[in-house]
């Protein structure tokens, strides 16, 4: 489980977050949504440790992150798997390199043990025998799975998913999703996942978090979230005319 | 003068965390072998290239202005040695490693820096400016030491090469020249400049790769900054170093 607690964050004078707080539990997929600049990721930085918030804390399992020296933040985010955005993948190593990385550095398997494992979480998105490609030699969807594969490979305790589906046609999207889902609940593990893709948010999200201007400004479940009033939740999720359109037609049949 | 304070500081802190423990040696030494490869043996070529033909020149710079007949033949291998060991290998091959290796390793880290690469090693508990930055300094300051040695042999070949095609003096007296007043330390001088140059090449090099915010345009105005930085600390560097050993 992670909390955060009141946490602001600013850039120079542009305040991004406002007062967070909100946790994200065990076993399941948390969402955090909201439109682009609203602080989605800033915030994720700031649980991870890649910005450190003006005020506040964050708590991974009753450990506050923010008083940790480095060496004790160094352990912890031993634990966390993170899947970027842009993958993040090193270009100069090998599929399997890119997965053995974490093993390697942290681990003192041997090299068939380090191998199997790599082959065991390449299997689990589906990339076995891909393993002596480069990133650049991989597609979009390839590269999110290899950066899930590499995420998982020291079985995280939380794992962060910046954006996974940016990029990919709707089909990979929900092949990366059902993944992220079987993962978090396979390995019962706190899931973070950051996007403003509604699919995605439909389909594995079980805890929902709206950002609005910095601030927290909604929390449910992924069915309250298609019957909230909230004027800023409706504008978000049904952000077309045309939606608007089906929600109003849906209202009045109900009604 | 705030913004250039700021980043002295900023350079300083990065070395600070740089010279920390590694998290596994064995990783470390991996690293710090491709390093050597890296900066070090493919540099050879451009250094043997330098140095062959500017040992060429200052030979025949040097032959061309001894006008005097007062001033023996022999002159020319020792004014050759001479500036060959106490500045163009040490000094002008440092500058030159400047702009290739410099703006090797500042885009290198910088390209990493702007596609989320440092972030995930950050993320995954790996200190990235030791993992990345500490094996190119000291796989720098091992190798560049060997590099400028290579330079100095070659740089006297150059002159004595183009001494004896252009028959401006024999063999005899440039190895005379080469071999008359030989101060031994001279060669440490030049060795002790050249680690104080490989470690400011690459540590300043990979802090302006580092700190890169942006995309590819910032990288490259990062590897500019790098090269132009670097250059001008060693020039720096050169002036207090020289001072303090040689005055």
């Amino acid at each position: 489980m992670i909390e955060v607690v009141n946490v602001n964050k600013s850039f120079n004078d542009l305040q991004v977050l406002y007062d967070i707080t909100t946790v994200f539990e065990k076993g399941k997929v948390n969402m955090v949504i909201g439109q682009s600049g609203e602080g989605k990721s800033v915030l994720t930085k700031c649980i991870v440790g890649l910005h450190e918030p003006d005020t506040g804390h964050i708590m991974y399992n009753d450990r506050n992150f923010g008083e940790m020296d480095r060496r004790d933040r160094m352990l912890i985010r031993q634990e966390i798997g993170m899947l970027f955005q842009g993958s993040a993948l090193f270009d100069s190593m090998t599929v399997e390199e890119n997965v053995m990385f974490p093993l390697t550095m942290f681990t003192k398997m041997t090299k068939k043990e380090k191998l199997d494992r790599v082959n065991f979480c390449l299997e689990r998105v589906n990339l076995l025998g891909r393993n002596k490609l480069y990133p650049a030699e991989c597609s979009g969807g390839m590269q999110k799975r290899i950066a899930i594969a590499r995420a998982i490979a020291m079985n995280p305790k939380y794992l962060f998913c910046d954006e996974p589906n940016s990029g990919l046609d709707p089909k990979t999207a929900i092949v990366i999703d059902n993944l992220i889902r079987e993962i978090t609940y396979e390995y019962d593990i706190t899931t973070v996942v950051i996007s403003h893709d509604m699919n995605s948010v439909i389909e594995i999200g079980d805890n929902i978090m709206f950002i609005h201007d910095g601030r927290n400004w909604w929390s449910g479940g992924r069915k309250e979230i298609i019957t909230t009033e909230n004027p800023e939740i409706i504008d978000f999720v049904y952000a077309s005319d045309f939606m608007k359109e089906i929600r109003a037609s849906i209202k009045e049949t109900r009604q | 003068m705030i913004s250039v304070l700021r980043n002295i500081g900023k350079y300083m802190n990065m070395l600070w965390i740089v010279f920390s423990r590694p998290e596994k040696w064995s990783v470390f030494r991996e690293r710090l072998f491709h390093e050597i490869r890296f900066i070090g043996i493919n540099s050879i070529p451009i250094v043997a290239l330098m140095s062959v033909f500017m040992g060429g020149v200052i030979a025949l710079q040097t032959a061309s202005n001894m006008t005097s007949p007062w001033l023996p033949e022999y002159t020319i291998g020792y004014i050759t040695r001479s500036s060959t060991i106490l500045e163009f290998s040490p000094t002008m091959i440092s500058l030159i490693l400047a702009g290739k290796v410099g703006s090797n390793v500042a885009s290198e880290i910088g390209t990493m820096k702007t596609t989320e690469q440092i972030d995930a090693l950050e993320v995954m508990g790996v200190n990235s400016l030791t993992f990345l930055v500490l094996p190119k300094i000291l796989g720098a300051v091992f190798f560049f030491p060997v590099l400028i040695i290579f330079s100095i042999g070659l740089s006297l070949i150059g002159g004595w090469l183009s001494l004896v095609l252009s028959e401006l003096a024999s063999t005899e007296t440039y190895v005379v020249g080469i071999r008359s007043f030989f101060v031994p330390s001279n060669i440490v001088y030049a060795l002790c400049k050249t680690v104080v140059f490989a470690f400011l090449i690459v540590s300043i090099s990979s802090f302006f790769g580092y700190y890169t915010r942006g995309g590819a345009l910032d990288v490259g105005k990062s590897a500019t900054k790098a090269v132009v930085s670097s250059s001008i600390a060693i020039l720096i560097a050169n002036f207090f170093i020289t001072q303090m050993f040689l005055l």
